[in-house]
């Protein structure tokens, strides 16, 4: 029996060495193909054009890393605050409503959160700024940012609810005012926790396809703010479909994949060590 | 605010017979109203901070609220009992969402089948029988890996591995094998609490009367636990309800309507797979927010479920 669970223990073992190989071996001979300096740093993909096809992935690594860099930078700030509010300042009935509306949101998948930004958030992008589609990088970050907000907002909560009473009670009895007792003491103390939710955001928005293929234009442009783009992401998504088998573009996109895989390890060797170390 | 405070220490505990002041003996005997005691730029930090926290929470419900509401708004018109109970024809010109509907349950019903003993077997493993300190940090370090893993990498390796190695077609086996992938590290910890919190008085129990290691776990500590395995299932039911990127190279973007056994090998999109065809490939809005009203009942229940039984579990 104990062999049995063995097995069964190690499965999940089994699965990111495969995860891995499998990554690792389909994605090696495209870059080997175009060159690793080429294929990380070239500006242009343009893998189907006859004459002069290219293969640089820089447009779909930095708009990844703008838009996550976006999502956060705007959705840290509510969040936390959101956050604050719920475990300390709402009252209790009003808590509880809004902490239920922020599950349900964390449970709504992904693509019905593409289908509102399509339909509502694009167009009004384009009318605001007069554009000739409103598909742009601005777009995918704001559903990015209301995408990230449910993991930010749970876990921060949990780490502040976690703060010890007695630092809040300390702090009053010391005269401080409630918010300066939630900001500079209890906030402290809960910031490994806001850390960890912080850098599970990253990694949600990072990874995230199917809402912000719907909404970011989907053009393989190097990111500005109002351009349409695409994401490593949604690169995958888009092209496998129609990339000919065994064609270099087919191979290319498992390269991203590996590309994606390697900075999701990165994002959990930074939570391993130094989030979670020093808790 | 330097005095003030001094003040107020003092009025604390004024030392019995010691002359004082007639000022400070004043002070101690009006009480001093909370309020002056604060000076005003802390006063108008307290009101900003508090203003902002208010904003922020009322901001993000606002924002809930609003998404959930217009989903509604569009979504409920759209439904008809037509659009649940007929595929998708291009003759009549008409649409329906009975197979991806189906579609879905079963792509439950094959990744839960399969996750289901491997992942509670893995978290058996893992409290009941492991004695290798270092094998279950790697075990717990791989199963953090996997659930940080976008799921368009699990689509990419899905296909790589069940779809083109293991030679099965597109379909809901394929599709249902890459959510094992998914929906494990759920599975496991969530039993794993469960396991953790059997008193271990139970086990010591269960094995003075005789029992063996695998009697015990069989008859004592997984009856105990099943209200936290069932949590877990339910986490990963609305895991396997919500994706969507892992599917579209796995389970595919068929729109058929198939019984469970051809459809383990066709094609097959489940709600979420077909909410992205109607809505980016065929200008079908209407149809994707009915699609899209659905997927939020499905959301609410499953996080109603799961609250229910977590209220259990806490009663227990």
């Amino acid at each position: 029996m104990k062999a049995l669970f063995s097995l069964c223990g190690l499965i999940s073992v089994g699965f990111v060495l495969c995860i891995s190989v499998y990554l690792v071996v389909s994605g090696i001979p495209a870059i080997q193909k175009i060159g690793l300096v080429d294929f990380l740093l070239g500006e242009t993909w343009a893998p189907t054009n006859s004459t002069d096809p290219a293969y640089g992935i820089l447009p779909f690594i930095l708009t990844s890393i703008y838009g996550t860099a976006g999502a956060v930078l705007l959705g840290i700030p509510l969040g936390v605050l959101t956050s604050i509010f719920l475990a300390k300042v709402a009252p209790p009935k009003m808590a509880a409503v809004v902490r239920s509306a922020v599950q349900l949101l964390a449970g709504i998948p992904s693509v019905v959160y593409g289908l509102v930004g399509m339909i509502v958030l694009v167009p009004a992008i384009q009318a605001l700024f007069n554009l000739t589609s409103g598909a742009t990088l601005a777009a995918a970050i704001v559903v990015l940012t209301i995408m990230v907000l449910p993991s930010i907002i749970n876990v921060s909560e949990t780490a502040l609810a976690a703060v010890p009473s007695e630092y809040e009670e300390a702090s009053l009895a010391l005269g401080a005012t409630d918010m300066e007792t939630f900001f500079r003491v209890s906030l402290p103390a809960a910031k490994n926790g806001i850390a960890a939710a912080i850098v599970l955001g990253v990694g949600r928005a990072i990874g995230e396809a199917m809402a912000i293929i719907m909404v970011s234009g989907n053009v393989a442009n190097m990111p500005g703010l109002l351009d349409p783009v695409r994401f490593m992401t949604t690169a995958i998504a888009s092209e496998m479909s129609y990339a000919a088998a065994g064609s270099l573009q087919r191979e290319a996109l498992f390269s991203i994949g590996l590309v994606l895989f390697l900075f999701i390890l990165m994002i959990n060797v930074f939570l391993n060590v130094f989030v979670k170390r020093r808790a | 605010m330097q005095s003030a405070n001094l003040k107020s220490a003092w009025s604390g505990a004024p030392a019995k017979g010691m002359p004082l002041p007639v000022s400070v003996v004043d002070a101690a005997n009006t009480p001093v109203p909370q309020g002056e005691r604060i000076s005003a730029k802390r006063k108008l930090w307290n009101a900003g901070a508090k203003i902002l926290v208010w904003g922020a929470g009322l901001t993000t419900a606002l924002l809930l609220l609003l998404i959930i509401g217009y989903i509604a708004y569009r979504g409920i018109p759209c439904i008809t009992w037509d659009l649940l109970s007929t595929q998708t024809s291009y003759r009549a010109g008409t649409i329906g969402i009975l197979p991806n509907i189906l579609n879905t349950l079963y792509l439950i019903v094959v990744a839960m089948c399969i996750v289901l003993p491997l992942g509670v077997g893995a978290a058996v493993y893992l409290t009941e029988y492991a004695t290798n300190r270092k094998l279950v940090a790697l075990i717990e370090l791989a199963t953090e890996t996997l659930a940080g893993i976008p799921s368009i990498v699990f689509g990419l390796v899905g296909m790589l591995m069940f779809v083109q190695f293991l030679g099965l077609k597109q379909g809901i086996l394929a599709g249902g094998l890459t959510l094992v992938m998914v929906t494990i590290p759920t599975i496991m910890r969530t039993t794993q609490e469960a396991l953790r919190s059997v008193p271990d008085a139970y086990r010591e129990g269960a094995q003075a009367l005789g029992a063996g290691k695998w009697r015990t776990i069989r008859t004592v500590v997984l009856p105990s636990s099943i209200n936290g395995i069932l949590s877990g299932c339910i986490l990963a039911i609305g895991r396997v309800i919500e994706e969507s990127a892992a599917l579209l190279f796995t389970a595919g973007f068929g729109l058929v309507l198939n019984d469970f056994i051809t459809s383990l090998t066709s094609s097959s999109a489940t709600l979420t797979v077909a909410l992205y065809v109607y809505a980016s490939e065929r200008g079908e809005i209407d149809v994707a927010f009915a699609i899209a009203f659905v997927l939020l009942c499905l959301a609410f229940c499953i996080n109603f479920l799961a609250k229910f039984v977590g209220n259990r579990l806490k009663k227990d």
